[in-house]
């Protein structure tokens, strides 16, 4: 593939930073989303991951850095890459008189790239593709919160996309909608549209990533590949003993340094080759009586607040 | 992908949302309904009007019902025309900003000089439209509950219905005309704001502000220069022969306002942060 026909990154950019007064909402951020990928942007409310959306987005100016949108420099290149981009940002809007379909039929008026002839067949499609055919004719006014996201969804995808950029595209949907915009997404990846999606809940998109970024205060605090950051990872250590403090000497003496949180033994394991099995032997022939025993990966909030020192509902 | 570079689409829809508002149609009536008073008021009142009583030419309404039209554009004009014109243009970015649906606009992509055109454009078909519905209800009611017949102009000379039909079109120019700056003026106020009814009570104390200037003797120096100074100056066109004089200085005095704000509108909306 030729790099300046397709460039490797889908997003790119370099100490992006967006500031209101004195205050960086966006600070220097460098963003790499390969091509192909399922890019999860993560980070508390208010971490700066909307106010970064609307800058790849052109929606408001950049304060410093620079964003390469599919290839094209930003905002210079925003009517050449607008027209691949569909997008969702700080949840969906709608005209509320209007039918999910009329939205539809007027934003895709608005895309100065979009076919007139065949508007009618690719709005049907996109609503049956988030399944709101059978509401297609309700007023938006007379819709729920979930069936807003999904037409907001439809609506970035009225075109064939090269990038979908999804701020909190599961927001105010019930557990079985948070599943459908999941299968949504994999099968949107599967057709090769790099996704970009942003969450303040972990659990919901953790599962479709292939790519990570963690967000706090206007910073990227980590990102790359599910592998890559799982490699760089602790093993965190969870122990259920009778004599928590005997545990804990017994840990001291191995190298492993933890702490007793009234329940649980906790320690972060740092060495990769310390092995659940041979702890708990070493552990037990310490004479220390185990109740529970778990060695495992953290997971992705525990590799969190580990960056941050900051827990995921933090506003 | 092909470029459809004449693509009127967006125009189209802008109109089409328009007039699918419960709002445009309720304004539409009540402006019926002007012409539709004034009439019953003449009517109904058993005494004769006196020329040069209440508005300009309601003493030739009951000898001609073709009259009631242009008095109720006299009467329109000044206020509630106005009112109806910064509904639309207050409404028109502010309005898109204050539904979200702005930024969903502008990545579908719309460029922003684009939106603006195309908003100026709503506005003006909706001046068209209302001053359309003015002259028409007028006719409607005038030919109801008067006679309508041959119409003698203000010079004394009588022209044909047809002939007479031919004027009343050039009035809904006119009046269409008489508000393009106006429309101008309320967008620009639109692109300040995110609240649609901050920007549409502004536009209408500006258009109210300048009329009271307009009748303040000590400063005749900028009258000619207001957006309202010949707004009524549409008499002319009921001479015979027809003075554009009018004509011609309202449409350059209300370019010049399109023109001016048109570029505040440009230049404050094509770098404004969108945070809605």
């Amino acid at each position: 593939m030729n790099d300046l026909v397709q460039p490797q990154y889908a997003i790119h950019t370099a100490g992006l930073t967006k500031s209101f007064g004195k205050h960086n909402a966006v600070d220097g951020i460098d963003l790499c989303v390969p091509r192909g990928s399922v890019f999860g942007f993560l980070g508390p409310n208010g971490s700066g991951k909307t106010t970064t959306i609307r800058m790849l987005l052109g929606l408001t100016n950049i304060s410093k850095g620079e964003v390469t949108l599919l290839g094209h420099p930003m905002p210079a290149g925003l009517a050449l890459a607008l027209p691949k981009v569909g997008a969702l940002v700080e949840g969906p809007a709608a005209y509320p008189y209007l039918s999910g379909r009329d939205n539809l039929i007027r934003f895709d008026a608005a895309d100065i790239n979009a076919n007139p002839a065949t508007r009618k067949e690719r709005v049907e499609a996109a609503l049956a593709r988030v399944g709101l055919t059978q509401a297609a004719e309700k007023k938006v006014t007379e819709y729920s919160l979930g069936m807003k996201q999904r037409l907001g969804i439809a609506n970035a995808l009225l075109q064939p996309r090269e990038l979908l950029i999804l701020d909190e595209p599961t927001n105010g949907l019930d557990p079985q909608g948070t599943r459908e915009v999941r299968n949504l997404i994999r099968s949107l990846a599967d057709d090769g549209i790099t996704v970009f999606i942003s969450s303040h809940l972990l659990v919901e998109i953790e599962q479709i990533c292939t790519h990570l970024a963690f967000m706090s205060r206007g910073k990227v605090v980590a990102q790359g590949s599910v592998e890559e950051l799982a490699a760089l990872e602790q093993q965190v250590l969870t122990l259920k003993s009778s004599h928590p403090e005997g545990a804990i000497a017994a840990l001291k003496s191995l190298g492993i340094s933890a702490t007793f949180d009234g329940e649980y033994v906790t320690a972060v394991v740092t060495d990769p080759a310390v092995k659940a099995e041979n702890l708990s032997k070493q552990l037990v022939e310490a004479g220390i009586g185990i109740a529970s025993f778990a060695l495992a990966a953290p997971t992705l909030e525990e590799r969190f607040v580990a960056l941050t020192g900051e827990g995921f509902e933090v506003a | 992908m092909p470029k459809f570079a004449l693509n009127s689409s967006l125009y189209l829809s802008e109109i089409s949302v328009l007039f699918r508002r419960r709002r445009t149609w309720a304004m539409l009536a009540t402006i019926a309904l002007i012409p539709i008073a004034l009439a019953s008021a003449v009517a109904l009142s058993s005494s004769t009007i006196p020329a040069g009583e209440g508005p300009p030419f309601l003493d030739r309404v009951s000898h001609n019902g073709f009259f009631v039209g242009f008095t109720a554009l006299v009467v329109a004009m000044p206020l509630f025309l106005p009112l109806t014109i910064a509904v639309v243009s207050g409404d028109s970015i502010a309005g898109e900003a204050n539904t979200g649906t702005l930024r969903y606009l502008l990545i579908a992509p719309v460029s922003r000089a684009r939106l603006l055109a195309v908003k100026f454009f709503g506005a003006i078909v909706f001046s068209f439209a209302a001053i359309f519905t003015l002259l028409l209800s007028g006719l409607v009611i005038g030919a109801a509950l008067f006679h309508i017949g041959p119409v003698t102009l203000l010079s004394g000379d009588v022209i044909s219905l047809p002939a007479a039909l031919y004027r009343l079109f050039l009035l809904l120019c006119y009046g269409t005309i008489s508000m393009i700056g106006l429309s101008a003026l309320g967008i620009f106020i639109s692109t300040l704001t995110v609240i649609p009814v901050g920007a549409m009570a502004a536009t209408v104390v500006i258009s109210t502000v300048m009329q009271i200037l307009d009748n303040l003797p000590q400063v005749a120096v900028i009258h000619p220069y207001l957006i309202s100074h010949n707004w009524l100056g549409f008499a002319d066109l009921l001479r015979s022969p027809m003075d554009f004089g009018s004509f011609a200085t309202n449409a350059i005095v209300q370019l010049c306002y399109v023109g001016i704000f048109g570029a505040l509108s440009y230049s404050r909306f094509s770098t404004k942060d969108i945070l809605s």
